[in-house]
């Protein structure tokens, strides 16, 4: 069954942006108020991310962002609230992004059944092994409709690759180098990387992420893939914001 | 030597998935993958290698000093009214058991050719072991440390960095060891090709703890040896050690985890009460899920946040507990306990002036507990004296004053 997420992939567009935040980040109530922002501004996908206190892949910036977060009171039950009804207004593919660990406490099953019924697309879930998801939980998501999404990087062997294009949905997270978030990586170094990937022609669609900041990153990084993913450079932006309208709006015609 | 001991019969060892029980795996990010694969792929082959061992036993031997005494601690067996062995693991180099495991490692990395070492320490003394064979081996040495521990741990900070290592403060989260292994593991996600990470516990993603419990089977190796001199019996009726992650812990109940009739007791820091908000007892407190890349038992809220614990011993105040030991408590194999800050100093002030000994604040949670051992004068006790007193000095002295 196609999700929002395959048929934006299979309307063909180019150039496609995702967008991450942080839930209930800058402030506890600004979740959806950020989401419509991103939509208004022409973003194609929004990463939601899930607040954790240990958030072992990310740098510092998105890491404070997650301490803010939770700080104003986030959680998963509070965000599921937030995000009732979201689906009147939001018509872009939502995806939440985070870590294992809360989604376990919270109860998978009631977890994905959550996502379903709030209207959620896809997660990523970067400390999920794939062995993992195939043997325990590849059912359940199938059987919600829920895209999992899977990060690769310049170190994932061919063979890997190939397996996680099978289990994949929606798309495959291609990080731009090995790192946390956050590291000004040189997209010029990453050609080969690029390249290797796109003639690997994965069943999936790719979305390159990790260290995307501006106009030039974007652009370098949608040149090999079907679009890219920024998130701590619009962390950055907003976490001061005094006016969050207007700080996404010129964030977003900056990199567009 | 015995660190490549086939265990694939054992119920209490790390099974061909790297789990225990319901507990273990590897819990990582695919940019750690290709590390933690050639780990698990490379370590049984690297410690089966007769030509490993034989440096591995004689670094041990000839810097270390093992092996480390099996002492019969006359007066406090007198106090307890059992016969009581304290293993000498404080009279390592560098003071403590750390040392056995980052001379595995190191010896482990060289031949992964990795030139560059990362770790994370609570109290300091992995740190220290870590540095010390970094300098050994002339390597370049990365320490990270959480800001509050820098501050409780002034003089092995001052160690570590006279063995030529680069202690990093960590500054998020709680500011101790949670956070220190997070920067750590960060590092080696950011290096993922020169870089190895001699992680100080039996924790983390597999093969880590099982790979540094082998490295500590050292002490139950000797212990099983020394016993037998001692008493004629290798088997003692209780083997005691106190919990942070539990490599200590790990080392003397190695070998004897299969052996039905001695009782294996785990002491976990009990900080100001286990119900009082200030505690480190994770058995008591935790519940399942993924604590640095391993499922076990963490202290957590509904949300599935991880909980800042607390411990007057920097070494003790971690939030979980490695997967071996979440599967000793939950298959009932091993009796856990805790000790509250209150009780480890009682207990530390007690063996310096019954034994001459100063014991590090980690191991005086493990003495604190004889007390509620239900001993009988005919029974055997080992106790895993993991570390010495030096680097608490500071604490020590401030609650003599009261
Ligand atoms: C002397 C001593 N004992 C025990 C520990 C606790 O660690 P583990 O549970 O890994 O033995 C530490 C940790 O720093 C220590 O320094």
């Amino acid at each position: 069954m196609q999700n929002r997420i395959d048929q934006l992939f299979a309307s063909g567009k180019k150039n496609i942006l995702n967008i991450y935040c942080t839930a209930g980040f800058p402030e506890l109530n600004d979740t959806v108020k950020v989401m419509e922002a991103l939509q208004e501004n022409g973003v194609d996908i929004i990463e939601l991310g899930m607040p954790f206190s240990d958030p072992l892949a990310d740098g510092p910036v998105i890491q404070d962002s997650s301490t803010r977060a939770l700080q104003n009171g986030m959680s998963l039950h509070k965000l599921f609230e937030q995000l009732a009804g979201f689906r009147s207004k939001i018509h872009i593919p939502v995806i939440l992004m985070g870590y294992l660990n809360p989604v376990l406490r919270f109860g998978v099953e009631e977890f994905l059944q959550k996502c379903a019924e709030t209207g959620v697309d896809g997660l990523i879930l970067p400390d999920l092994p794939m062995a993992e998801y195939e043997r325990d939980y590849k059912p359940l998501f199938e059987k919600y409709n829920l895209d999992l999404i899977f990060l690769v990087t310049p170190e994932t062997s061919e063979a890997r690759l190939r397996k996680i294009d099978e289990l994949s949905r929606g798309f495959i997270y291609a990080v731009s180098s090995s790192s946390t978030t956050g590291k000004n990586t040189d997209m010029g170094n990453q050609e080969a990387y690029f390249a290797r990937l796109k003639n690997m022609q994965l069943k999936n669609p790719v979305m390159i992420g990790f260290g995307i900041r501006d106009k030039a990153t974007f652009d370098a990084a949608a040149a090999h893939a079907n679009g890219a993913i920024i998130g701590t450079a619009f962390i950055k932006a907003i976490e001061n914001s005094t006016d969050l309208k207007a700080t996404i709006k010129d964030f977003v015609a900056g990199v567009r | 030597m015995d660190i490549a001991i086939d265990t694939s019969k054992s119920k209490y060892h790390v099974d061909e998935n790297g789990y225990y029980g319901r507990f273990g795996g590897a819990y990582i990010p695919e940019m750690l993958y290709p590390n933690v694969e050639e780990l698990q792929r490379r370590y049984m082959e690297v410690l089966k290698d007769p030509a490993f061992q034989a440096e591995f036993e004689d670094l041990l031997k000839n810097y270390v000093g093992r092996p480390s005494p099996l002492y019969l601690a006359k007066r406090l067996s007198e106090k307890y009214g059992a016969k009581i062995f304290l293993k000498r693991e404080d009279l390592n180099h560098t003071g403590a058991h750390k040392v056995n495991n980052t001379i595995g490692q190191i010896l482990l990395a060289k031949r992964l050719g990795k030139n560059r070492i990362i770790a994370e320490t609570g109290a300091g003394q992995h740190g220290v072991a870590t540095a010390t064979v970094c300098a050994l081996m002339g390597m370049e040495c990365v320490v990270y440390m959480g800001s509050i521990d820098i501050e409780r741990q002034a003089p092995n900070v001052a160690r570590m960095k006279m063995l030529g290592a680069t202690v990093v403060p960590a500054t998020s989260g709680s500011k101790t060891l949670k956070d220190a292994t997070n920067e750590a593991i960060r590092d080696w996600i950011n290096n993922p090709v020169d870089t190895h990470y001699i992680l100080g516990t039996a924790a983390g993603p597999h093969p880590y703890p099982d790979m540094v419990a082998r490295f500590q089977s050292v002490i139950s190796e000797e212990i099983k040896k020394q016993l037998k001199e001692h008493t004629g019996n290798e088997n003692p009726n209780y083997l005691v050690a106190c919990i942070g992650g539990g490599s200590n812990a790990a080392g003397t109940y190695f070998h004897y985890v299969d052996v039905p009739e001695v009782k294996i007791v785990a002491v976990e820091a009990g900080g100001k009460g286990v119900h009082s908000g200030f505690s480190a007892a994770t058995t008591q407190l935790g519940k399942i899920g993924i604590i640095h890349a391993s499922k076990t038992l963490l202290m957590q809220t509904d949300d599935g946040q991880i909980v800042e614990p607390h411990s007057i011993s920097a070494g003790l105040d971690y939030p979980g507990i490695g997967p071996m030991h979440a599967h000793l408590f939950e298959s009932g194999r091993g009796l856990f306990l805790s000790a509250t800050d209150d009780e480890a100093l009682a207990a530390a002030y007690e063996l310096s002036l019954l034994e001459g000994i100063i014991p590090a604040m980690e191991s005086a949670h493990a003495l604190a507990k004889l007390k509620d051992l239900p001993l009988k004068p005919e029974d055997v006790v080992v106790l895993c004296l993991s570390g010495r007193g030096d680097k608490d000095l500071n604490t020590y002295i401030a609650n003599m004053k009261k």
